[in-house]
């Protein structure tokens, strides 16, 4: 068990509790969190379930190619961008700050 | 509704499947194409077929092969075209849609803010009262086309705000999108030949090489698609590559325009083919958002994408060769029952209602895609406050064509509160 803060554009924050093997967006769907999508369901294929990772306690997995080529066309990318379902949440990451982006597309 | 066999056509489950033409663009205009691609998902879901109007191709029936090839932008290349059929080389226009990486990411980079949710924000307001002034002028007690008066009007004027397109001749918009996407190849026949539509396409590229000449450098504060374009270090001076200007003009015009007209048409007809869903809507709009989805779903608009085989390779235990089309059936996947349970329910707030295949998948993946759910939902917003009922008087025209999924005329009277 982890605890993810999400933090909305507007600054809404929700601090759930969250299940390891999932992924931050299921977590986020889980708990009705607004500002995530997930249109193609987790598959790394539609771009909109982006976030930015404000804050983990271990170190994330890396950026694959098809996750890369996704973010690669988010026109409010950052340093710190991933897309939310290619992350699972484990006992090596820990607790995690989110913040979530103004728009999906 | 609308369904009726033509004796012209094969039985899709009787006749040997290498006989049938998955591509027969009657079957979508007389609405039975169902069960051939449901026999396809069955049995033979990567299927080659060796003669064709448009060629041979392989048809790829299944949701998740599909999400495979989409991924796989090495092997399953969009170059030279997402068209069924192949334009000679000399008349090959360059659009983003129909390139790889790294040229698609840059040339689409470039106009994708203009589809940004930030920027619809600005354009809803807009939008919500043109919509309410087409509804407002809808004649009460006497039938009337939804397509011409409703889709197609609105589409038109969205287009237009996009391109900042001059008003007075806004309708050339919609014109174009038919004629680009119109060949006789893709229509058992109906559609333009090649010297016709290629004198639309050159009246395409002068109207718009002026507008691109009267903007360049005016400095007026507008997002419209042509100065985005300008003001992109990649993108500025696209007007002196005609190919690649005129290519791109014609993908935002159709992407921005026959996709959006045929779901805003099918919406109506579904709430009509599944009442108690209309009630439902009726009786609670907060369903209007997830409704939209379903539509688009149910629509699919666009059948079918292609891709292009870049080397000998295997897939899901089929050889294909270098410089094969492969055809992406979205219909298809749409109505996926592994992935879709009860795909052939219209059930507007089904789980995963955003999970269909409607928009593609990986980097092509429509980038209108959150304009389109916008006016869709703003068409019915603004609908369900005026009309009790819109009833489908006659059986729609549905649109002979194997690409564009749509009606040519749907006979509706509305009853207002």
């Amino acid at each position: 068990m982890s605890v993810i803060k999400f933090i909305e554009f507007d600054g809404t924050e929700h601090e759930v509790d969250a299940d390891v093997g999932m992924s931050i967006m299921e977590v986020a769907m889980k708990y009705d969190v607004p500002g995530i999508d997930a249109d193609c369901g987790g598959g790394a294929v539609c771009g909109t379930c982006h976030c930015f990772i404000e804050e983990s306690a271990g170190p994330l997995p890396g950026v694959d190619p098809q996750e890369e080529s996704m973010l690669g066309l988010r026109p409010d990318r950052e340093g710190n961008s991933r897309l939310s379902c290619q992350i699972q949440v484990s006992d090596s990451i820990g607790d995690m700050t989110i913040k979530l982006p103004e728009f999906q597309m | 509704m609308n369904k009726r066999a033509d004796p012209m056509l094969a039985d899709p489950l009787k006749t040997p499947l290498q006989d049938l033409d998955v591509s027969d663009p009657r079957r979508f205009e007389q609405d039975c194409w169902q069960p051939l691609f449901k026999r396809l998902r069955e049995e033979s879901p990567v299927h080659f077929q060796a003669e064709s109007p448009a060629g041979p191709f392989w048809s790829i029936s299944r949701f998740d092969d599909i999400v495979e090839v989409e991924k796989n932008t090495e092997i399953f290349s969009s170059e030279p075209t997402i068209a069924i059929i192949d334009p000679p080389p000399e008349r090959r226009s360059r659009m983003f849609i129909a390139m790889d990486q790294p040229e698609h990411d840059i040339q689409r980079r470039a106009v994708q803010p203009v589809v940004a949710p930030k920027n619809l924000q600005e354009f809803e307001a807009l939008i919500r009262q043109r919509t309410a002034e087409a509804l407002d002028a809808l004649p009460e007690g006497e039938t009337f086309d939804w397509v011409e008066l409703v889709s197609r009007n609105l589409t038109t004027q969205m287009l237009a705000t996009l391109f900042d397109f001059p008003w007075d001749i806004r309708h050339k918009l919609s014109d174009w999108s038919d004629a680009v996407t119109s060949d006789e190849r893709m229509t058992a026949g109906q559609g333009l030949k090649q010297e016709d539509r290629l004198e639309i396409v050159m009246e395409i590229l002068e109207v718009f090489t002026r507008l691109w000449h009267e903007r360049v450098g005016d400095d007026v504060e507008s997002f419209d698609l042509i100065r985005l374009l300008q003001r992109d270090e990649n993108t500025a001076n696209m007007v002196d590559d005609p190919m690649n200007y005129i290519g791109n003009l014609m993908l935002l015009i159709v992407g921005g325009n026959d996709t959006t007209r045929n779901s805003m048409s099918g919406g109506v007809l579904f709430l009509n083919e599944f009442p108690e869903e209309f009630a439902r809507v009726k009786a609670d709009r907060s369903l209007i958002p997830s409704m939209v989805s379903e539509i688009i779903r149910f629509q699919t608009p666009l059948s079918h994408m292609r891709r292009t085989v870049t080397r000998d390779t295997e897939f899901r235990g089929q050889h294909m060769k270098a410089g094969d089309k492969v055809i992406l059936w979205y219909c298809s996947a749409n109505r996926d029952e592994s992935v879709i349970p009860e795909p052939e329910t219209f059930h507007i707030d089904r789980s995963g209602v955003r999970n269909h295949a409607a928009f593609g998948f990986g980097i092509h993946r429509c980038m209108g895609n959150r304009l389109a759910e916008m006016q869709l939902r703003v068409v019915w917003e603004e609908a369900l406050k005026r009309f009790c009922d819109i009833r489908i008087v006659e059986p729609p025209t549905r649109l002979c064509h194997n690409f564009v999924r749509g009606f040519s005329r749907m006979p509706v009277q509305v009853t207002r509160y």
